[in-house]
């Protein structure tokens, strides 16, 4: 018999991979909700680790969601996507402190397979950090491919038409910017 | 911009993401590095005048195969360090274990050896060099597997370097190798050893400073 927890993991780790592991292949509604899901389990996840900082948690939730697209290529399907998600916020939660430099980073949550996994009614709160400011930072070559494709919804060739530049450039844009996004989220936190 | 919209954002135009970019990209590196330190190694000190008769005594093999180990053994767990919430597993005994091995085989040949020929096993002719050459031949291996760690997500960024630096002091001992006129299993067992481990602590040290994301 699971426990209720043990569940709850198990339920969290199937639903969100079958998610995943359509959107690896190109589809994106399967992408959407994948993320949607992971960004209420985030909060939850991150919620409990950073109970000092309550104001941090959506700033970090995004930083996530950012550094897990741009690194979703280092998933492998062998393993439990729940560890590789886990992996990454840890990770970002050890950043964060370390910047803060608190004592409070050598803190290690007893709680961590005892989750309880986040549902829908887990509302989305304010960020204290804009990430639309740390976009429009961003050279043009990288703006405007974001801004078109990824913002107002043009396709590739679309945005290639609009901007000038090639559809591979608009392409590497889209990847160097969401890479050089994240960077700048690393620095401003 | 509100949670909701970045992951609309993100989720737009998805393209499909390529399957074991660890392993292919560091492998890349692998290659690619193995290959410049092929070619520095030809340009600078040549293969060893002798080649065609050193390839049928066992000790050359033995001093090729024991920086090979260790790095298929970088290879793994620098691939696995590569990769979030993946464990390091066994990788590391693979290097340790050739490590041992070399070290136990050089014990019995000293142990073997008459009292005043122990010395020249472990010194031979080219102990000065030996160690510093091999951690030159590490040097674009090494380059090219951090800059693939760089586009991955090693979450222990020091046990990562050091992962690639295993991978490039076995890469670039492998290559120098091939020029090496060292024979002595004690030799290898002190000179070779500290030549690999200088990638390796250069790893270690610099994994935190570059391998952040």
């Amino acid at each position: 018999m699971l426990s209720h927890a043990g569940q709850a993991q198990a339920q969290a780790e199937s639903e969100l991979r079958s998610l995943f592991l359509r959107a690896q292949d190109g589809d994106a509604s399967a992408y959407h909700a994948f993320l949607f899901r992971l960004a209420a389990h985030l909060r939850v996840y991150l919620g409990r680790r950073l109970f000092g900082w309550p104001d941090d948690v959506e700033d970090l939730v995004q930083e996530c969601l950012l550094a897990m697209h741009n690194q979703r290529h280092t998933y492998q399907p062998e393993q439990p996507l729940t560890a590789w998600v886990h992996a990454i916020a840890r990770y970002k939660v050890i950043d964060l402190l370390r910047s803060k430099s608190t004592r409070e980073g050598l803190h290690d949550p007893l709680d961590d397979e005892l989750a309880v996994f986040a549902t829908c009614e887990t509302q989305a709160s304010d960020t204290r950090r804009d990430l639309a400011v740390l976009l429009d930072a961003l050279p043009d070559r990288q703006r405007l491919p974001i801004t078109h494709v990824k913002l107002q919804g043009l396709s590739i060739a679309e945005a290639a038409r609009l901007t000038g530049m090639s559809e591979s450039a608009v392409k590497v844009g889209i990847h160097r910017g969401l890479k050089a996004l994240a960077l700048k989220v690393r620095g401003s936190t | 911009m509100k949670t909701d919209e970045l992951i609309a954002m993100l989720s737009a135009e998805p393209s499909p993401v390529p399957r074991r970019a660890a392993a292919r990209r560091i492998g890349s590196s692998l290659a690619l590095g193995t290959g410049a330190a092929l070619v520095l190694m030809l340009a600078t000190l040549g293969v060893r005048p002798d080649w065609q008769q050193a390839m049928g005594w066992p000790m050359f093999w033995v001093k090729l195969a024991f920086p090979l180990a260790v790095a298929a053994a970088g290879f793994v767990a620098t691939e696995r360090l590569a990769r979030p919430g993946v464990e390091i597993g066994g990788a590391w005994i693979g290097v340790a274990l050739s490590v041992v091995v070399l070290w136990l085989l050089a014990l019995a040949v000293w142990l073997g050896a008459a009292g005043d020929e122990r010395a020249g096993l472990v010194w031979g002719s080219t102990w000065r060099t030996c160690a510093a050459t091999i951690g030159l031949m590490a040097v674009p291996v090494f380059v090219a597997s951090m800059v693939a760690l760089r586009g991955l997500a090693p979450t222990q960024s020091a046990m990562a370097g050091a992962a690639a630096g295993a991978l490039a002091g076995g890469a670039g001992a492998a290559v120098y190798a091939l020029h090496c006129p060292e024979l002595a299993a004690p030799f290898l067992a002190v000179w070779y050893v500290a030549g690999m481990a200088l990638p390796v602590l250069a790893g270690a040290a610099l994994g935190p400073l570059l391998l952040r994301w």
